[in-house]
């Protein structure tokens, strides 16, 4: 069964029929090819498909496409601002917050969405908040500093 | 997943219908956390999602009563970050912390977690030891449903199909009363519990005196379990060291674990035991931490700076 939903992507408005049974993270990937977005667990563990849905952060792939109608979604695409990264990708680039970078797509926008609440996070809060955010590489601390390092890149 | 149909009706009403017309082959989501991946396994099957994320005014949390009232469709975050919450009842703030990572609390929400009803989950041992009631709506009214009676099995509850749970309510708690809710996690942070175990422990006046006590556990059965045998040690009798331990002795007779890659079924029962007296010990901390901040209202402020925020 089909239904029409209204999506708006990284600023961008769409219209178009999904399945019912559609998840976000394949509406994004394959109807709207944006492949930024990764699909790690499929159970909403590993935090590679992480989005933001009206500004929090959630799993696409435990998320249906038609749950998400009439809301604001925020992929990895939408974080840069004509054509600048934004201070949260800068600062992975500067301090190594990645190594293969399966994972990354998920961590920058975990971590955006935790700047946006708090500027400033001292260690715990980053691990409290990047806990549901897997990375086989990096062993984290690297993830951590550049988080922590993030603001040195807010004009 | 097989095809369904999806209806977002805009209230009570509208979901009743709804739910009327598809009958028992329906199935309601709310943050569809569970639901999902469960028919992604296609251990659900419905021929139609009934959305409640359309119906407006179910997810306040505030004082009634005396005691607490939580709606169905608030969020784990929003109930983990709600500062009422956290001075009235500071307790349910941690055991809502302790479920998953804030991305899956985003979504889920108290009532879906509620009639999910996998025996591992968080918020009930707390809720059964704060003895709370959860609101079930139909087209029929409403009815209140202790928590001590909601959970029947695995997966199972005491819900009829065309009933939303709309509320859950927290008595208010007499003087002298606290509780802690422990969450054994030797893999990892974000895991479910090996064992988990809530208290709410009340003193008498003199502080001498143990008046009441709730003990449940969560992890250790298909249901979460409440421990009434090793409550009864303790009620009414005087305050000491050792009947905390006599009590989770007691408590390791109540559990009927699986064994499982989070550990053995021994393993789990010694632990319910551990777990159950050191929840009972915080239990009493906290009571003597809020008679300190009574007597002294200026470290009340200090703590409250400490605490953090989120
Ligand atoms: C990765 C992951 C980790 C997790 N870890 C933990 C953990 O550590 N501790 C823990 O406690 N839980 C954990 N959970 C489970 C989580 O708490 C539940 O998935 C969540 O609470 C379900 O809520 P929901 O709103 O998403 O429900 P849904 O998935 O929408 O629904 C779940 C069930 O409830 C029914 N339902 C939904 N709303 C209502 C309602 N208002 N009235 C009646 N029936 C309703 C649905 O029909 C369905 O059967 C985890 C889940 C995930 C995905
Ligand atoms: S793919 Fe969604 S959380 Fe892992
Ligand atoms: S960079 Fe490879 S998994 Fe994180």
């Amino acid at each position: 069964m089909n239904k029409k939903i209204k999506l708006r992507v990284n600023g961008k408005k769409h219209e178009l029929e999904v399945p019912t049974s559609r998840l976000l993270i394949d509406c994004l990937r394959y109807d709207l090819g944006l492949t930024g977005t990764k699909e790690g667990c499929s159970v909403g563990v590993c935090g590679a498909c992480a989005v933001l849905m009206d500004g929090e952060m959630i799993s696409a792939c435990l998320t249906l496409a038609v749950m998400a109608d009439g809301h604001d979604i925020t992929t990895v695409e939408g974080l840069a601002k004509n054509g600048e990264l934004n201070p949260v990708q800068k600062s992975f680039i500067q301090y190594g917050g990645f190594q293969c970078g399966i994972c990354t797509p998920g961590q920058v926008i975990a971590a955006t969405a935790l700047l946006a609440e708090n500027p400033r996070p001292n260690e715990d809060e980053i691990k409290d908040w990047m806990m549901g955010n897997l990375c086989r590489c990096t062993g984290y601390y690297k993830i951590i500093e550049s988080i922590q390092k993030a603001h040195q890149f807010v004009k | 997943m097989i095809p369904f149909e999806y209806r977002t009706p805009k209230n009570l009403k509208e979901v009743h219908a709804t739910l009327k017309e598809f009958g028992s082959d329906a199935k309601l989501i709310a943050g569809g956390t569970s639901l999902v991946i469960m028919m992604k396994q296609r251990l659900v099957r419905p021929s139609c999602l009934v959305s409640l994320r359309s119906v407006r005014g179910l997810n306040s949390i505030e004082i009634s009563d005396g005691g607490l009232r939580i709606g169905g469709l608030a969020t784990h975050r929003e109930v983990e970050s709600s500062s009422l919450l956290r001075r009235r009842l500071p307790m349910l703030t941690e055991t809502y912390h302790h479920v998953a990572t804030i991305r899956v609390r985003n979504m889920a929400t108290v009532g879906g977690g509620l009639a999910h009803a996998d025996p591992n989950q968080d918020p009930p041992p707390s809720l059964i030891a704060l003895g709370a009631t959860v609101k079930a709506t139909s087209a029929d009214g409403s009815r209140v449903i202790p928590m001590d009676d909601f959970f029947t099995d695995y997966y199972e509850t005491v819900l009829n199909p065309d009933e939303i749970v709309t509320e859950v309510f927290v008595p208010k708690m007499a003087a002298n009363t606290a509780g802690a809710y422990l969450k054994f996690l030797p893999r990892t942070a974000d895991d479910y519990a090996t064992v988990s175990a809530a208290a709410v422990l009340t003193l008498d006046k003199t502080h001498k005196i143990i008046s009441d006590v709730r003990i449940a556990l969560g992890s250790v059965g298909v249901t979460p379990i409440r421990a009434t045998a090793a409550e009864a040690i303790l009620r009414g009798q005087p305050l000491k060291a050792e009947a905390f331990a006599e009590a989770g002795e007691k408590a390791k007779e109540a559990v009927d674990p699986v064994s499982d890659f989070r550990g053995s079924a021994a393993y789990k029962k010694e632990m319910a035991g551990v777990f159950v007296r050191r929840a009972l010990e915080k239990a009493l901390a906290n009571i003597r931490q809020q008679a300190r901040v009574k007597a002294s209202p200026k470290a009340a402020k200090k703590t409250t700076k400490k605490g953090k925020k989120h």
